[in-house]
């Protein structure tokens, strides 16, 4: 009864938050910087660097943000959230974006009154194993050893799988994710699971990565992207054409090197000068950005597939493969509506 | 037989025997007593030596101070990688706070050390002028911390972090939980009813809620009940939590110094005619407080411990600045190094603060025993 009143409370309070401020468009330029809500720490996705300047996935797309808004990609206050703050947080007004490897959910989308603008990264549970195992399907794995966190939705995932393909496993009850390196790396394990992205920073952890390997199995669905408030549909569109943006430059071939010249040219393919604001985009200006938004987050951050690279990809200790995070003509997941 | 050369009661004081003290006799005593006792140490020293071999080995002769990622640190050596620390000194010690405003902080650090050494130790020379200073040492530290004063930059909450947050919240906690706790000891004692239940209810609510909740609250809770646009600062919002939570566990280890003093000292004021005030100021607490001191530190170092739990609302303390170094993909996997820096910290201050509460204790000793 107590908490509900307290609930009800909370929410009157936020729905008032929400109606009494000016459009977020608004706030973010009369402030001159973007407020983003990241991650604590979380290789590949959010860390600092040695100077104290966060770099990552999810920083460079709220760098992206702040390049279609305010034409200054380094115009971001970043502001550090956990797991369990991060939505109170978005809704008090602590930030414009959330954009801290955040799973869409059904309740977290409806029941909390946040909109999700989109996938930014396809994760999924995952499976880890020596390579000297030599196993090459998560299929292969019965009778293994496994170590998994207890009282998270990857034990269900789990026993969910090996039950589907009728296998045995023995699991190796776990709490935290260092504690499961270390009983990996001792041998007391034979597989690992959690979300693939965390299986690539662990992997990468040792001192020895060659001699570990991602199972090409993924077991659940984890679509992380960025989150904003309920009830500016404006900003929600900002967001959400800023990540189509990048998307729609790997797939037009534009990136941060070509985009100027190509901004400056007539191209043949006529999208290419859409995107670039070289012909006109009905309803730019009523989406409140200039027309050369997007080539403000392309020459600034670059597109989809420079960020991934950069961060996350085979030229970092990471080496994540892009897997389900190709466009779709490469037989990924990304299908970015027509720029017309 | 003995040649009577001394008077009675004059005999000097002889050496003892030879062999039972100095080094050789310690030795004797205590290492190799019986054929067994010398085995064991014979034993131990080995193990020591193995021990302390690696122990050296991996902290200082085969540790690595300086390198770009720890990939460069293995390839040069297979010690420690303390290159994760040194490369990042300057977070560990301020967070994120600017490179050009960092003077400021260190002016913090400095008027610190001058502000609490005159409360902190009685027979300092001009304690009477730096005790000045120290009453206006938080309005200054307040605005070279925060800036937007006297052309100062205003620096932003989220930027802080580091050892300063920890000193910053663990300080002000500290400072403002004492006087707070005196206060809600002397009310749980009091006869006036209203004053009592007050007291009684926020140090049995504050006792019996985990920290962790309260800084749920600070963070989350607080944020919906006060207007959009007030921008009241999550450190300040913690702080106060802090204080509140120590506040209440130093009431009760103070009250438990009142209640340890003889019910004839109380007589004994009431019949020379003092008022309460007067009891308690010259009666009560110098003797409750003298009773309570290790409590009242012990409860300052959990404070001070208890600060690292700011990394749950998303505030980066020394332990979340390591953790942050470890999700840098450079860095990754150098837990042990940053772990241990950092429980370095931790001692020192700690081991610090309870060297200085013995001393205190020594100090005000005036037992007849």
């Amino acid at each position: 009864m107590k908490t509900k009143m307290i609930l009800a409370v909370a929410t009157a309070g936020v729905m008032f938050a929400g109606s009494a401020l000016a459009s977020t468009l608004d706030d973010v330029r009369a402030r001159g910087k973007l407020n983003c809500i990241i991650n604590t720490g979380l290789a590949g996705f959010a860390a600092p660097d040695d100077k104290g300047n966060w770099k990552g996935f999810d920083v460079d797309f709220c760098r992206a943000v702040a390049a279609a808004t305010l034409g200054d990609a380094s115009k971001v206050s970043y502001t550090t959230a956990t797991g369990k703050t991060r939505f109170t947080k978005l809704a008090a007004g602590e930030g414009e974006i959330l954009s801290r490897n955040t799973t869409w959910t059904f309740s977290r989308d409806v029941d909390l009154s946040q909109t999700f603008v989109g996938v930014s990264y396809y994760d999924g549970q995952g499976f880890m194993v020596p390579k000297k195992l030599g196993v090459k399907s998560a299929k292969e794995l019965g009778g293994a050893s496994v170590c998994i966190q207890t009282g998270t939705t990857t034990e269900l995932n789990l026993a969910e799988f090996f039950a589907a393909n009728n296998m045995k496993y023995n699991p190796v009850p776990i709490e935290t994710n260092s504690e499961a390196q270390e009983l990996y790396k001792a041998g007391r394990c034979d597989v690992y699971t959690t979300d693939a992205s965390g299986l690539y920073a662990t992997i990468s952890s040792f001192d020895n990565p060659s001699d570990h390997m991602v199972l090409p199995e993924i077991i659940s669905k984890e679509p992380l992207g960025p989150v904003v408030r309920h009830g500016d549909d404006q900003w929600a569109d900002i967001v959400a054409w800023t990540l189509r943006a990048m998307l729609a430059g790997e797939e037009l071939g534009v990136t941060s090197k070509n985009v100027k010249s190509l901004a400056s040219k007539d191209n043949k393919n006529k999208e290419i000068n859409r995107l670039l604001g070289k012909d006109t985009l009905q309803g730019v200006t009523k989406l409140g950005l200039s027309p050369d938004w997007a080539v403000n987050i392309i020459s600034q951050v670059g597109n989809y597939e420079e960020v991934f690279e950069a961060n996350l990809g085979q030229s970092t200790p990471l080496k994540i493969a892009r897997g389900a995070n190709q466009l779709y003509r490469d037989g990924g997941l990304y299908y970015v509506p027509p720029i017309k | 037989m003995i040649k009577e050369l001394y008077k009675p009661g004059s005999y000097p004081n002889l050496a003892p025997p030879k062999g039972t003290v100095g080094f050789y006799g310690w030795t004797k005593s205590n290492l190799f007593s019986s054929l067994s006792n010398s085995l064991l140490t014979i034993f131990s020293f080995i193990l020591l030596y193995f021990l302390i071999d690696g122990i050296i080995g991996w902290f200082f002769l085969d540790a690595v101070f300086d390198a770009d990622s720890k990939i460069e640190c293995r390839k040069i050596d297979s010690g420690a990688c303390w290159a994760v620390i040194t490369r990042r000194v300057g977070q560990f010690i301020y967070g994120f706070y600017p490179d050009a405003e960092r003077w400021r902080i260190d002016i913090v650090f400095i008027g610190l050390f001058f502000a609490s050494a005159p409360l902190l130790y009685p027979d300092l020379p001009l304690r009477r002028w730096l005790l000045w200073f120290s009453g206006f040492y938080p309005f200054i530290a307040f605005i070279l911390i925060n800036g937007g004063l006297f052309g100062l930059v205003s620096i932003e909450i989220n930027l802080f972090g580091g050892f300063m947050l920890t000193l910053i919240i663990g300080v002000s906690g500290i400072v403002c939980s004492l006087p707070l706790g005196i206060m809600l000891a002397l009310g749980r004692q009091s006869k006036l009813t209203f004053v009592r239940s007050i007291s009684v209810c926020f140090i049995e609510f504050m006792r019996g809620v985990p920290l962790i909740t309260l800084l749920f609250v600070a963070s989350s809770m607080l944020n919906y009940f006060m207007p959009p646009g007030t921008n009241f600062s999550i450190l300040v919002r913690v702080i106060i939590m802090f204080t509140f939570f120590a506040a209440a566990y130093i009431a009760e280890v103070i009250r438990g110094g009142i209640q340890a003093i003889p019910k004839g000292q109380y007589e004994a004021a009431e019949s020379l005619g003092m008022t309460y005030w007067q009891t308690t100021r010259f009666i009560t607490l110098p003797q409750a407080m003298k009773i309570s001191i290790p409590g009242i530190v012990n409860t300052f170092i959990g404070l001070y411990k208890d600060t690292t739990l700011v990394i749950v609302i998303g505030l980066l303390d020394p332990l979340g600045i390591g953790r942050a170094a470890l999700a840098d993909t450079k860095w990754n996997g150098l837990s042990t190094e940053t772990y241990l820096f950092v429980a370095l910290f931790f001692f020192v201050s700690c081991f610090a603060m309870s060297r200085y509460s013995l001393w205190l204790e020594n100090k005000l000793n005036t037992d007849h025993r």
